[in-house]
């Protein structure tokens, strides 16, 4: 355990200041099921677990440079023919989905499939309006996949608010809390639409330039600032994958 | 149905007596009585389904509307019983013995409108919103669209047209307005 808290000095600074700020509030910040605790193994010996320092890594992301050039290329062609979805709707739009799996837009013809779980996939739907409270689950998510990593923003929401520009739940603009590849504009677009974005997606690994995930390791202070300016109850480590 | 309203209306004094259709109708009685009539109806004249509580902000009256919806599924009447609060110190007396949903009911309104309801359980956690900490969002003189300006980075150049102003000028420039279209105008 110990040997893990020093490996994460930022996480350990992070827990510190959240505790203080919570106490400050009267309030308690884990969650119970992340409290210290001492559990029983199977073979009958007690362990002790501490979930928030357990099961998160606090590093900070880092730059991938690509590798050269044929390589990288063939690794692109590779990258662009395998896009597995995560199966995580966060507005109305994802009703849009599952249409896609249907005969009738078929994605899979694309080698595009949906995944149960962030660990398995590379692409993220937004798809449409964003509350706060979702936000903190996306980010969470977000983080936990595996790079290279591709967010398409779904709906007229995720660029400006569309029809919910005044609301005091939902964000504005996607491209200010994670990265954005493509958006797909409209209200709601149809499969169709996703189809295309999907095929702007891969001209876009193709060509290199879906470096998105760099792009958030390389500005990860400004997104951190921005996610942290509207999560108000931050209760999780920085950077947890 | 008005043998239930009668006898609401003389064992609570109730006001603003309105029968909306044959099977529903809404009373109004002051905020000390309110649950006594809630409890009355459920345990005397069979409503025995909660179907919902809502509040309404009387802003200019400086006051809150509550309302309890109950059903007699015997009968297939609902009766609202109608109160009002005051807005500023808005404390109501809570129901959660009577239905355990009504829990949940006044939790929404504590986070939606800062209504306290003491002794209810669980009150203070939050709702639908994580982390708040503005005034109650569902307050009328929360400026929604000011918060989220200041909050969510508007993204510039956003314009709002009038719909049937904007189809006029651009697709039929040259035919004239018509009188009734100018009322509809403003």
């Amino acid at each position: 355990m110990s040997e893990e808290k020093d490996m994460n000095p930022k996480v350990s600074e992070m827990l510190a200041r959240s505790e203080a700020n919570a106490k400050a509030a009267g309030k308690k910040f884990v969650r119970p099921e992340d409290e210290e605790r001492e559990v029983v193994a199977p073979d009958g010996s007690i362990i002790k677990v501490n979930p928030i320092y357990d099961y998160f890594s606090g590093a900070r992301p880092t730059e991938e440079k690509p590798r050269n050039g044929i390589v990288e290329k063939f690794l692109n062609w590779a990258r662009a023919e395998s896009i597995w979805v995560l199966g995580f709707g966060t507005g109305c739009g994802s009703i849009e989905i599952p249409p896609l799996v249907t005969p009738r837009f078929d994605m899979f013809r694309f080698g595009v499939q949906m995944r149960p779980t962030p660990r398995q996939s590379n692409a993220f739907i937004i798809s449409g309006y964003l509350s706060v409270k979702t936000l903190k689950r996306v980010i969470r998510t977000y983080e936990q996949m595996p790079s290279p990593k591709y967010v398409l923003a779904l709906g007229s929401c995720t660029i400006n608010g569309g029809m919910y520009y005044d609301s005091y739940s939902t964000i504005n603009r996607l491209d200010h809390y994670i990265p954005v590849d493509v958006y797909i504009a409209g209200c709601m677009p149809r499969p169709e639409a996703l189809l295309a974005g999907f095929g702007k997606l891969k001209e876009l690994i193709k060509a290199g330039k879906a470096e998105k995930a760099n792009e958030y390791a390389r500005n990860f202070d400004w997104y951190k600032a921005n996610q942290k300016k509207i999560v108000k109850d931050w209760n999780m480590p920085d950077y947890n994958w | 149905m008005n043998e239930i309203l009668d006898k609401i209306k003389q064992k609570y004094d109730a006001k603003d007596v309105t029968v909306e259709r044959d099977r529903l109708a809404f009373l109004t009685v002051a905020k000390d009585v309110a649950i006594d009539a809630v409890t009355y109806l459920r345990d005397y004249e069979g409503f025995s389904h909660f179907v919902m509580m809502s509040c309404v902000d009387w802003m200019e009256d400086g006051k809150y509307q509550l309302l309890y919806l109950l059903h007699n599924p015997e009968k297939k009447v609902d009766v609202g019983i109608k109160t009002y609060i005051d807005r500023d110190n808005a404390v109501m007396e809570s129901a959660h013995h009577l239905w355990k949903q009504i829990w949940t009911y006044q939790r929404e309104l504590h986070e939606a409108f800062g209504i306290d309801f003491p002794g209810s359980p669980r009150v203070e956690e939050n709702f639908v919103l994580e982390g708040w900490d503005d005034i109650p969002h569902m307050r009328r003189e929360f400026n929604t669209k000011e918060y989220s300006e200041n909050t969510y980075f508007p993204r510039p150049g956003r314009e709002t047209y009038d719909p049937a102003t904007y189809m006029r000028e651009k697709l039929y420039p040259n035919q004239p307005v018509t009188a009734k279209r100018k009322d509809n105008d403003k």
